[in-house]
């Protein structure tokens, strides 16, 4: 098939090996598990279970709330012992809530009614179960599926692309579960085919992955989904990188992939759809690739959601030395995390604790122009102009010179020989910006607020003037009746007395 | 680590690419090593002296210069920036020069042209180039005292004193063929006469001519650039720019008037045109930082440089063509800018064909 071409990307050592040749292996249950209740873009779930009650794997914990939300479902069978803060899968290591399930080691599931035929299911049926089921995007957005089928079979999508790019270095969970489930992957495919009615289906996967490659080419002969090998590069997963490689077409800026008739899932996300669909069982587990140079065995672990960090690092052998960072999903766009308790969500691609060497951690040197940043940016900005404005507190020159449309993807820090930290001071400024947005909108809340107070103000004021008024012209007419009648009464009086 | 520890204050990437500032430097020097050893070959010890002199200056006066200014010195020197600016300022003097001559030029390089705007990456000019232009102008009859391939090279001892002693250069001095042309020229002597017993192709192919000590062997300065395209320190934009801003002039001027205006070989073998083309104009500080600003910069500092040859003062123009675009460019980084992702060339979001969306 003939690809695309596409602008900027880097080759970051991959360091897949060590994960990418062990099977997947599930992890023994853990004591407890701490389930989040925001494991998802948009509006947290509400939690419908009590303290003390026994659940089933499978049973819904917490439901959706809101247009953009997911639920969050009981990743194995046990007694819910705490609905509580637990500290939160972010960098900030703050607590959030969560509930937490002690597992009775039954693995008992909910009885599921499965269609006989899923095909023959309605397209809205299947969104529906894929939003009960609580299955947010794999890939590591976790954007509620079911919202965006809906949306690309209202707008006509006709191209579905499934995302095997997997280009973050170290994470080889896709890699895994195509290479080991593909048959499922396959049929997760159609079915998300079926719900929005597109007409093709390709699926993109990094040529150097020619086992997951072959594989998924078995299990997609015969069911018109094309496998296509793309050209190994960061940020190959990248969506809107993908899209234009396989199609040769460009998301606007302002605008979604739909808008083109393009609909894009990672290949995982469509392993959920077919366990949620052909098996009735809601997301309650993922791939997790644990790996690093400070773990002793790096391999993908099938985590139940809740398990920590430090329940997966132990059962692939623990530290050997001292790991100079954890890293929560892959090494361009993780983040870091210090506290082990935190748990795997839905969104958790990898754990990784990497030694000293491979951060790489040196000083930043000045800017020396080199302009390798702008030569890698996938997306067209110039990372170093950019950061130079936002050094000089100038985040308008930065926006003007495309801040907004920065991804973030880290490609410029990366390839950056004065090891400027760009992708940081970028995301400084997105949050600067956001926070003067709100601000801004604060303020003219408030200014409205006063504006209608004054006006309320003047108008009570006006009201009452005018009452005065009326009352004052009511007693001056009423006196002036009374004086009148006096008067005539006194001419009467004289009448009389004359 | 444990469940109180402070957040982290580290940001993605997690990783590196293994480059560094010191490391950029290091290769470029390494890519001048080929030229540099032809050009102490062909002129002998005081081109080595003076190498050392302009290499040694620079350091000490950037690490005077930081003091002054209260900034840490290690660092600075260890970026290697000061060192390779000083090399590309050796390599475009006069191999016999004496060692004032460097040592004045590196200081005014690293010190008036770079730390005064702020030091490394803020300097507006090239400080290899505007250092020489300042001794050009300050010290003519120095900067042009060049030395035949056919003089007798001396010995280590005098050496030392051709470098370090004043020893008068009349007896072995010689023109270079951009000077050789430009002074016959003023006689009336047209191009033909004025190159008959002046030039051999060959020889200047390789470099056996009067000029600077290290811009002489197009060969192994192709090789070093080359060699940095290769390791993706620089990319062919500005150099094949340059090079195509001298040559297209050249080819059509020549072939209306081939005794006014010289041939392709003429221009691109003589003078600084190799060493500019590959290691000065692909200066990362002073130019434009996108492709296409690059070729834009390139093939104007390649014309600059042919109108200077051909109607200026000066025998040579790389060094005043490269300043002159220097100084322009941010103009050229204003408006060529990369498109991005989902826009067109304004800005604008773009628009979505309905049709074609199907």
């Amino acid at each position: 098939m003939k690809l695309f071409g596409f602008r900027g990307g880097i080759h970051p050592e991959g360091r897949k090996q060590g994960s990418a040749d062990r099977a997947i292996r599930a992890l023994p249950l853990p004591e407890r598990l701490f389930v989040p209740l925001q494991q998802h873009v948009g509006a947290p779930a509400r939690p419908v279970v009590r303290v003390g009650e026994t659940v089933r794997k499978g049973q819904l914990l917490a439901a959706g709330q809101g247009n953009i939300s997911a639920p969050v479902h009981a990743p194995t069978s046990g007694r819910v012992t705490a609905i509580g803060d637990h500290t939160a899968p972010h960098p900030s290591g703050l607590p959030a809530p969560a509930i937490t399930l002690e597992p009775d080691g039954e693995e008992r599931w909910i009885e599921a009614e499965v269609p006989a035929d899923p095909y023959s299911l309605s397209p809205e049926e299947i969104a529906n179960r894929v939003g009960a089921a609580g299955i947010v995007g794999l890939g590591g957005a976790t954007f509620p599926s079911a919202v965006k089928l809906n949306l690309s079979r209202k707008s006509g999508v006709h191209t579905l692309i499934l995302n095997g790019g997997e280009c973050e270095p170290y994470l080889t969970c896709d890699d895994r579960l195509m290479r080991e489930r593909a048959g499922e992957i396959v049929a997760g495919i159609r079915l998300i085919r079926h719900a929005v009615g597109a007409k093709r289906a390709m699926v993109g996967i990094e040529d150097n992955k020619p086992e997951a490659l072959a594989a998924m080419r078995q299990a997609a002969a015969g069911h018109e989904v094309e496998v296509v090998a793309v050209p190994a590069m960061y940020p190959m997963g990248w969506d809107k990188q993908m899209i234009q490689v396989l199609t040769g077409k460009e998301v606007p800026a302002e605008g979604r992939s739909a808008e083109i008739g393009v609909l894009v899932h990672n290949i995982a996300t469509a392993w959920a759809v077919q366990q949620a669909i052909g098996l009735g069982r809601p997301l309650v587990s993922r791939i997790v690739t644990v790996s690093g140079g400070a773990v002793a065995e790096p391999c993908n672990v099938e985590a139940p959601i809740g398990a920590t960090a430090r329940d997966l690092f132990e059962f692939c052998g623990g530290f050997q030395g001292e790991p100079a960072r954890l890293v929560l999903g892959g090494p361009m766009m993780g983040h870091e995390f210090s506290n082990l308790h935190v748990p795997m969500v839905k969104g958790s691609s990898g754990v990784l604790a990497l030694t000293r060497a491979e951060i790489a951690l040196t000083q930043a040197a000045p800017c020396i122009r080199c302009s390798t940043c702008v030569r890698a940016c996938p997306v067209g900005l110039l990372p170093l102009e950019m950061a130079a404005h936002i050094r000089a507190d100038d985040l308008g020159g930065a926006v003007d010179l495309g801040l907004r449309d920065c991804i973030g993807c880290g490609s410029c820090s990366y390839v950056c020989p004065a090891h400027i930290p760009l992708v940081h001071y970028f995301n400084h400024a997105k949050g600067e910006l956001a926070s003067q947005e709100k601000g801004k909108l604060r303020n003219e809340a408030t200014r409205k607020l006063a504006e209608a107070r004054t006006e309320r103000m003047e108008r009570i004021a006006r009201e009452r003037e005018e009452a005065a008024r009326q009352r004052a012209a009511k007693k001056a007419a009423a006196d002036a009746a009374k004086k009148a009648a006096e008067a005539a009464k006194s001419t009467q009086t004289s009448e009389v007395a004359a | 680590m444990n469940l109180f520890s402070p957040p982290p204050l580290t940001h993605a990437p997690h990783a590196h690419a293994p480059v560094s500032v010191g490391r950029v430097m290091l290769t470029v020097m390494v890519a001048l090593v080929p030229a540099t050893l032809f050009g102490f070959w062909l002129y002998g010890w005081p081109a080595l002296f003076l190498w050392a002199t302009a290499c040694v200056s620079a350091l000490l006066a950037e690490a005077l210069a930081l003091r002054l200014m209260g900034r840490p010195v290690r660092p600075a020197l260890m970026d290697g920036s000061a060192l390779l600016t000083a090399w590309l300022l050796a390599l475009s003097l006069p191999p016999w020069a004496p060692w004032w001559i460097a040592a004045l030029g590196s200081a005014f390089a690293v010190v008036v042209v770079k730390q005064v705007f702020g030091g490394l990456g803020q300097n507006v000019f090239n400080p290899a180039m505007a250092a020489r232009v300042m001794l050009l102008i300050s010290f003519p009859v120095e900067l042009t005292t060049w030395i035949g391939p056919g003089a007798p090279l001396p010995g280590f001892a005098d050496a030392l004193a051709v470098t370090f002693g004043g020893a008068p250069l009349d007896a072995v001095a010689s023109a270079s063929v951009l000077g050789h042309v430009k002074t016959e020229f003023t006689r009336g002597v047209d191009l033909t006469h004025a190159l008959a017993g002046h030039w051999s192709l060959a020889d200047m192919a390789w470099g056996h001519r009067a000029g600077s000590l290290g811009e002489t062997s197009a060969p192994f300065l192709l090789l070093g650039g080359l060699y940095l395209i290769a390791r993706r320190i620089i990319t062919w934009h500005a150099p094949a720019a340059m090079l195509l801003g001298v040559a297209l002039p050249a080819l059509i001027a020549h072939a209306v008037v081939p005794e006014r205006f010289g041939d392709l070989a003429y221009h691109l073998l003589s003078g600084g045109l190799m060493l500019g083309a590959f290691f000065i104009v692909t200066d990362p500080v002073t130019s434009p930082n996108t492709g296409a600003g690059q070729f834009a910069f390139g093939l104007a500092v390649g014309l600059l440089t042919w109108l200077i040859r051909s109607f200026g003062g000066y025998p040579e123009g790389v060094a005043f063509a490269v300043m002159i675009m220097n100084a322009a460019t941010p103009i050229l980084d204003r408006y060529l800018k990369p498109r991005i992702y989902g826009r067109d060339r304004k800005g604008q979001s773009l628009r979505i064909d309905k049709e074609a969306a199907r």
